[in-house]
């Protein structure tokens, strides 16, 4: 029985997880291997319904866990097909160990994340904590603002992961609630240019050829470990990042929709700007302009690949700007935010760095609020008047209690 | 379905192209590898295999080299078994979509794992395996120890073993649990077909297989698999002690089909006493004290009991 096409509005009002699963549909995955946890679900639910109303023809397997999800779409992937599935929070952090395999044995595979706070205490709404725990997993990450962003970043997720040059697995986070629960309007494309647009899968070195019997997942210790290690990331620092560029402009030749790794927004004659990820950019967009009518020259920079880190593009966005906050929505707990960091190495080998200061906030679904932005341009632009941070490099935002700064 | 493959006996059987390759770094007289060609030269068919980490893992794919002329995978320890039924999706997707190479082929999915990857760290993901029925076959190569780590005790391990993480010493026998029942617990799940194998009874073992490969749905299998190194025997004398472990009843030879039909395939003609079987590994070298004779009696009622249970379920047939 052949599967049925889905009429598309040219703009849909989706939430992030049904645009994430419209997206799956679209891209005709071969086999979805998946577990239900919140705020995620609704993908799988939402892809459950598309199969059982015959508008998925390939293979969906609900299984017992986030682990036996990967593993199941790691085999899957190395038989050679297209492979998706979704996660969040306690389930990705089930899911690390695969993680690990599923990119060091090159395999395509691209998993949504739908970003949720990790326990203890238990919680389920949206921070970055899980993003980061998958952070030097080897996978290829982007990162949506919106429902919008969700959709298009999947199609370009498989295009980049099945390419013969990459094969790498990827992740699309989006936000837990903020995005995945909030319903938008999202510019949709029709069933067969989306499905044009990713292509047939090809495979490489399936285990489903049995003219070609290959052997994956090996031991190797000090003798070739490194190598393969030293392999990968290089793959990710010199191939991954010219692919996703050229993949952006094709999608852009589609949609009219263009994206870069690094989204920079007022930042030409910023004096000041926020750094930051997920739906907080949409936020600071709002902000930034009510800023400029105040006479505060502010901009925003939202980082859509966090890995490959385009180290680059980072130094190329902040190298004429006074002050910028990075925003770390995970807690750091014990060290500055891993964001702050990961913006700090790129400018200290840069000849011209702005001041930079660190600010966590919204563990937990808090609201990031226009309030706490306000604020925060205006500290920045005290910082850029005095030419130095005036403030400790790191303050916590939205917490109760006396104010929270360190370092 | 593919035609069964037909073996007359043993010298033409122990001939047959190998999948599986004799350049390998398992221990001489490690029965693994004679399960593992016994379960591959039962067919003709294509194989897509798993292994989870351990002995046969560690052995057979140490890059730049593989033992396996087979497609072969290997994610963890604890998942073999979702990696096989992970590429049996990909086969009925690609199926479905028209999209195999090779769409004349019936292969054969299978999945190893040794008694720690399966019985302790893996039993969660052969659970959610058998339960979706999934086509696979998923083989325990139960050695009772974890032996590629140096010998520590799994929940395989039998009552009054020394093993490193559970040893015998001056007020201790050794292990003090007994032997999870494996094969009982997975033919719960009402699994076609479920079977207890032992490498030197190979006709009766490459009828289970065969019987395994031509069942549409879940297979579990496992296999007794002596371990030279952990048991502590002479390699030589790998058969000699599959033997004892048959013919004492420590390791019965039956199958249940839908979780229902029990049938015991293997019935010695001479039942040898429990405590031959023990007395010949060093293992349990510590029993023969005077202070833990009593266990080897109670080894020997423990049997006894067992075998009788054993066979009033298959007069019962339930």
């Amino acid at each position: 029985m052949a599967f049925d096409k889905m009429e598309l509005k040219d703009i849909e009002v989706w939430d992030g997880n049904f645009a994430a699963a419209q997206a799956l549909r679209q891209a005709q995955v071969d086999v979805v291997a998946a577990y239900p946890i919140t705020p995620s679900t609704p993908i799988v639910e939402g892809y459950a319904k598309f199969k059982s109303d015959n508008y998925v023809e390939g293979e969906f397997v609900m299984v017992e866990s986030e682990h036996a999800a990967m593993s199941g779409c790691i085999g899957a992937a190395a038989a050679g097909g297209r492979v998706a599935t979704a996660t969040s929070s306690q389930g990705l952090a089930l899911m690390v160990e695969t993680l690990y395999q599923a990119s060091g044995m090159r395999l395509p595979i691209v998993l949504n994340i739908v970003n949720r706070a990790l326990a203890a205490p238990l919680n389920v709404n949206g921070d970055h904590s899980d993003m980061y725990l998958c952070r030097d997993s080897g996978w290829i990450q982007f990162d949506a603002f919106s429902p919008q962003g969700a959709y298009d970043l999947n199609f370009i997720a498989f295009k980049v992961s099945e390419d013969h040059d990459i094969r790498l697995p990827a992740i699309v986070n989006q936000d837990g609630f903020m995005t995945s629960h909030t319903a938008q309007g999202v510019h949709t494309l029709a069933d067969d240019d989306a499905f044009g647009f990713v292509g047939t899968f090809k495979p490489m070195n399936d285990m489903l050829d049995f003219e070609h019997p290959v052997t994956h997942g090996v031991q190797t210790e000090e003798d070739w470990h490194f190598e393969h290690k030293a392999r990968q990331h290089s793959d990710l620092m010199l191939k991954v990042s010219p692919k996703i560029d050229e993949v952006f402009a094709d999608f852009e030749k589609l949609t009219g929709r263009k994206y870069s790794q690094v989204e920079c927004y007022d930042i030409d004659d910023a004096d000041v700007a926020v750094f930051c990820l997920g739906t907080s950019v949409e936020t600071a967009r709002e902000v930034a302009g009510e800023m400029r009518t105040k006479g505060i020259k502010a901009g925003v920079i939202g980082l859509r690949v966090i890995r490959p880190f385009p180290f680059e593009q980072v130094q190329e966005a902040l190298k004429n700007i006074k002050a910028v906050a990075i925003l770390d929505r995970s807690s750091p707990n014990g060290a500055p935010g891993a964001m702050f960091n990961e913006v700090c190495a790129a400018m200290y080998s840069h000849e011209s760095s702005p001041l930079i200061s660190g600010y966590v906030y919204g563990l937990g679904g808090r609201d990031l609020t226009k309030a706490h932005l306000v604020d925060l341009y205006n500290e920045l632009q005290t910082n850029a008047d005095a030419g130095k941070v005036t403030t400790q490099l790191q303050q916590f935002i939205g917490v109760r209690g006396p104010k929270l700064s360190f370092l | 379905m593919s035609e069964m493959k037909k073996i007359k006996n043993l010298k033409e059987f122990s001939t047959s192209a190998d999948r599986f390759e004799g350049a390998n770094l398992l221990c001489p007289g490690c029965a693994h590898s004679i399960i593992v060609r016994e379960v591959l030269n039962a067919t003709n068919d294509d194989l897509v295999l798993a292994a989870s980490t351990g002995c046969l893992e560690v052995c057979t794919a140490v890059y730049p080299y593989t033992s396996w002329d087979a497609s072969w995978i290997h994610i963890g320890f604890e998942n073999s078994s979702t990696a096989v039924a992970g590429a049996e999706s990909m086969y009925n997707a690609l199926k479905t979509k028209g999209r195999l190479k090779q769409p004349d082929r019936n292969p054969k999915f299978v999945a190893f794992g040794g008694d720690g990857a399966s019985y302790d760290i893996g039993f969660q993901w052969i659970s959610g395996c058998m339960e979706r029925n999934h086509n696979m076959m998923y083989i325990v190569l139960d050695n009772e120890v974890y032996a590629n780590t140096g010998g520590q005790r799994s929940s395989s391990t039998p009552i009054g073993s020394s093993a490193t993480t559970s040893p015998a010493g001056s007020i201790s026998y050794g292990e003090k649990m007994n032997k999870k029942d494996m094969l009982g617990i997975m033919a719960a799940h009402n699994i076609p077909y479920a079977a207890q194998v032992a490498p030197n009874k190979w006709k009766d073992m490459v009828k289970k297989i065969q019987k395994g490969f031509a069942t549409q749905g879940a297979v579990f299998i496992n296999a007794v698999s002596p371990c030279t190194t952990e048991w502590k025997f002479d390699p030589k004398d790998t058969m000699h002690i599959t033997d004892l472990a048959t013919d004492s009843l420590v390791f019965p030879l039956y199958e249940i089909i839908e979780g229902k039909e029990f049938n015991i395939t293997y019935r010695p003609k001479n039942v040898v006493p429990v405590e031959e079987y023990l007395a010949a590994q060093g293992r349990f070298k510590h029993l023969f004290r005077d202070e833990y004779k009593y266990l080897i009696k109670e080894w020997q009622e423990r049997v006894d009991a067992n075998w009788s249970y054993l066979q009033r379920r298959e007069e019962a047939k339930v």
